[in-house]
């Protein structure tokens, strides 16, 4: 097993679907930090079977919109002088703003430059959200 | 109070608001003249990115019997679209002219967008296969005219039930009435989607699905008709098949109730016999003239025209 030293200041997530991790890595934008990111996949886990898990070594603003919305179950953790100092449970978000595209093409959304489009979330099973323009649904 | 707001969908108002719109809207029925100056020196845009002549005449012409004036354009080529201005850029300017806008636009959403953009009450006449809250509005002063109430009524509509916006809005708004149930008749191809079932299952209220329009019909106290469209279907043997069954001809009628009333939006290709225009029962064409009237209603409660009339 690979051996990813602890962070001293810094957040982890943890607790991602198996899978997820790059996804996430993704969308929060990861790969334009400057400082020790990891990301690792398939890690064994008592509670999951398997996960994945990022470190990131700075104090980093996280969306937890965009989080709640990959995967509600993960956790963050803050560390500060190599301890947890901070939990955060995300969980799914009722609205987001910016983040998801409208799949309509017929959608007005599509045609003219319209920024920060709010989508609502409409049924929580299957993690949809509604165009607030179009009510097409759509997930991340 | 409904001064200042906007009508994009027809739930955008509540059961409260829609009774006080239908309040004003009686009293035009009743007497129209006497509100020939109510919206004098008012001005209304008209904003018709796609043609639709008998909604645009409808509003043209309940602005003009309440005495204000109408701009506006039918054809986007005419307008500073061709130019290449985005729509809210074209009503953010319309609005410093007008009082009120009304909008229709093959894209969904528009009228949203546009409501967005402007300070004056935006009205949508219709945003692609979405919403079209006006036509509802119609509906609902038909139905109160000739049944004098919303609540305990059983309501078959037929014909293309999945593509059909004006049956979808209906059917959402009229499920929030007590007592209200449902007959969906129409082809298995065609039936009612998933998600306005649910608001039905969400609200209680009873539906049932048939393909069957005759054996439909008694018990009913409004049968709401639209088109059945042969291009909806793969196989035209299919729809040889099945067109019959959704013609509603005189004969159809005999087991009807009396006071049942055969609704349409229109236009009318041959999902109703001619033969039927002549029953009383046959209120189609009285519709179209409601939905005039509930327009002026409409127009003069977004702009608080009523406050200070006489009741």
């Amino acid at each position: 097993m690979i051996n990813v030293s602890k962070i001293k200041e810094g957040i982890v997530i943890d607790h991602i679907k198996a899978g997820q991790g790059y996804k996430i890595f993704q969308q929060l934008g990861l790969d334009k930090i400057n400082d020790v990111v990891v990301l690792m996949r398939n890690v064994p886990s008592e509670k999951m079977g398997v996960k994945d898990l990022i470190k990131i070594e700075t104090p980093l603003e996280i969306n937890f919109d965009i989080l709640g919305l990959i995967d509600p179950d993960v956790s963050v953790n803050y560390i500060k002088d190599g301890k947890l100092f901070k939990k955060v449970k995300l969980t799914l978000p009722k609205s987001v703003v910016g983040i998801l595209k409208c799949p309509n093409p017929r959608c007005i959304t599509n045609t003219e430059k319209i920024a920060n489009v709010r989508f609502d979330l409409v049924d929580k099973k299957n993690k949809l959200y509604a165009c607030e323009y179009c009510e097409a649904r759509t997930k991340l | 109070m409904l001064k200042d707001r906007n009508l994009i969908a027809p739930t955008d108002f509540s059961v409260d608001e829609i009774e006080e719109l239908m309040q004003l809207a009686d009293r035009i029925v009743e007497d129209p003249d006497r509100f020939n100056e109510a919206a004098r020196h008012k001005v209304m845009a008209t904003l018709f990115y796609e043609p639709s002549t008998r909604t645009q005449f409808s509003f043209q012409t309940a602005m003009n019997r309440l005495g204000g004036s109408v701009i506006g354009f039918s054809d986007p080529s005419t307008s500073s679209t061709a130019k290449g201005e985005t729509v809210a850029d074209t009503a953010r300017t319309v609005s410093q002219f007008v009082d009120i806008i009304v909008v229709r636009h093959p894209k969904e959403g528009t009228a949203y967008h546009i409501a967005n953009n402007t300070d004056c009450p935006v009205i949508n006449a219709g945003d692609g296969g979405h919403q079209h809250p006006t036509q509802t509005m119609t509906d609902l002063l038909t139905i109160r005219h000739y049944k004098k109430r919303f609540d305990h009524l059983k309501i078959g509509v037929c014909g293309d039930l999945m593509f059909g916006r004006t049956i979808h809005s209906l059917v959402n708004t009229m499920s929030r009435y007590e007592g209200v149930e449902f007959v969906f008749i129409s082809p298995k191809e065609l039936r009612m989607p998933e998600y306005i079932k649910e608001t039905c299952r969400d609200r209680n209220v009873p539906f049932t699905e048939t393909e069957d329009l005759e054996s439909s019909i008694p018990g009913l106290d409004i049968l709401y008709m639209s088109r059945v469209q042969r291009e909806r279907f793969i196989n035209e043997e299919e729809y040889l098949r099945l067109k019959d069954f959704f013609i509603l001809t005189r004969d159809k009628l005999d087991k009807a109730k009396d006071d049942m009333i055969v609704m349409h939006p229109l236009p009318r290709v041959n999902e109703i016999s001619t033969d039927v225009d002549e029953d009383p029962r046959a209120v189609y064409f009285n519709q179209v003239k409601f939905g005039m009237y509930v327009r002026m209603a409409l127009i003069m409660k977004l702009l608080g025209l009523d406050e200070g009339l006489a009741k």
